[in-house]
């Protein structure tokens, strides 16, 4: 049975499970928008295999992360810019 | 083909350098016909960086990139907004004690050609780059260079002049230019000799196949663009050794040259390397670069790089371009071989060569710009 680990996305405490990628878990919780585009629209995932880049957020204060490649781990902090911030644009 | 039977100008390349002239021409009442073999600003324009920069190799480079900038910055209120035009500044970076010595010799020069500049110590300068790798000496900071978009400039030039009446043909590609004559193939395959009053050749690394023995080569470089970290680096960043890499005519090199865009990305440089017209990625050259970069703004390893390209500068043996009259033939002009400086020089280079064909007074003495003028032969295996 596969461990559960606390994460951090956007200020909220999120239980999920570990080594999961985190665009499921971000899926999961009910994330829909991951980022905002360049003109200001909500995006997330498409491809799910690192290829559209679509699914870019902020994984402890690196930017540009793929969130469909990176694995949960436990800690680890999250920001999304579904709130239209522009550093992950 | 053409509508004009037999225009003032015919300008050849609609490169940043070109359309400025063709700009400049058709200011001064002439009809001018522009035809570029793709369109404007495909060339060595779309792969070129767009730094607004004073550079002084040579008295004359001081001279027509500080011309030059002048005329940048009084048209920057006029330059539409795609083309990206911010007044960065630049940083030349010094890594020892020696290069600021240099670095505070360079400001006097500066000074005394009306350039502003201050040299700035290790402390101010960690406080302007947070992200520049610690123990620096300290750099050169030049507050009125700037950035632009190059590609974009080209097309608002052309589109300036074609206000002013002027004649534009894209995908119409020059193949050979004769006293005052010029032989155009269109896309369709038409070939038509156009007469005209002058023809200017502004055909950047493409001027020798129009006008045999012209010297210039292609001088291949690599840029590389990341994803969007805003305020990663705020001025242009050069390392003062640059100048060893951009003077230096034979061999590959690298140079740290950073440039944060409008749009947060940074746009990575340079090398340097002549291999005729091989437009491939060198990728060990491309990785030196890069390591160059990482090594001044170490925080760059861990950027996205979105694309990588090349593109060839119009390099002379002297590092000064070809601006004036092409003696051998009568009623022929060049306004090209700008190397790595094109963008800044355009608009010094449009003034100038428009200054000379309609019997005005240059702003800039043009001698050492002749393009007839003796220059050091290229050394063995440069010829591109």
């Amino acid at each position: 049975m596969t461990r559960r680990v606390e994460i951090v996305v956007d200020g909220e405490r999120l239980f999920v499970r570990e080594g999961a990628p985190l665009a499921v878990a971000l899926f999961d919780a009910g994330h829909r928008a991951f980022r905002t585009s360049v003109s200001g629209e909500p995006r997330a995932p498409i491809c799910g295999m690192g290829i559209c880049f679509e699914c870019r957020v902020t994984v402890n204060g690196l930017p540009h992360q793929r969130s469909c490649l990176v694995p949960c781990t436990a800690g680890m902090i999250v920001e999304t810019s579904a709130d239209g911030h522009d550093h992950e644009r | 083909m053409t509508r004009s039977a037999h225009p003032d100008v015919v300008v050849v390349g609609a490169g940043v350098v070109g359309a400025a002239c063709a700009l400049a021409l058709a200011r001064a009442g002439l009809r001018v016909l522009v035809v570029d073999a793709g369109f404007p600003g495909c060339g060595s324009s779309s792969a070129a960086m767009g730094h607004i920069v004073v550079m002084d190799d040579t008295e004359s480079q001081l001279a027509l990139t500080a011309y030059s900038r002048r005329l940048w910055a009084e048209m920057a209120s006029e330059l539409p907004a795609d083309c990206e035009d911010e007044r960065r500044g630049t940083l030349w970076l010094a890594a020892t004690d020696e290069e600021l010595r240099g670095a505070e010799e360079k400001r006097a020069l500066y000074a005394r050609h009306g350039v502003e500049a201050s040299v700035v110590d290790a402390k101010t300068l960690a406080e302007m780059e947070p992200n520049l790798r610690p123990g620096l000496a300290g750099a050169l900071h030049v507050p009125d260079d700037s950035v632009l978009y190059p590609p974009n400039a080209a097309r608002h030039f052309v589109r300036c002049a074609q206000a002013l009446g002027a004649e534009v043909h894209e995908r119409c590609a020059a193949e050979e230019i004769g006293a005052g004559t010029v032989r155009l193939r269109d896309a369709n395959g038409n070939v038509e000799v156009v007469s005209a009053g002058a023809v200017v050749n502004a055909a950047g690394v493409d001027a020798p196949r129009l006008i045999p023995g012209l010297p210039i080569v292609p001088r291949k470089g690599h840029l590389v663009i990341t994803d969007r970290y805003p305020g990663l680096c705020n001025c242009q960043l050069v390392e003062l050794g640059y100048l060893h890499s951009a003077h230096t005519m034979s061999g590959a090199s690298v140079a740290f040259n950073v440039q944060p865009r409008a749009t947060g990305q940074m746009l990575i440089g340079s090398s340097r390397e002549l291999v005729g017209r091989d437009a491939s990625i060198n990728r060990q050259l491309l990785a030196s670069m890069l390591r160059r970069a990482i090594e001044f703004v170490p925080a760059l390893e861990r950027c996205n790089i979105v694309r990588a390209w090349t593109g060839f500068r119009p390099a002379t043996s002297d590092k000064l371009p070809l601006i004036g009259r092409w003696e051998p033939l009568e009623n022929v002009w060049v306004a090209a071989g700008h190397e790595g400086l094109g963008i800044t020089m355009a608009l010094g280079t449009a003034e100038l060569l428009t200054a000379m064909m309609v019997g005005r007074e240059p702003a800039v003495d043009p001698a050492p710009f002749a393009p007839g003028r003796l220059m050091p032969a290229l050394c063995a295996g440069e010829e591109g």
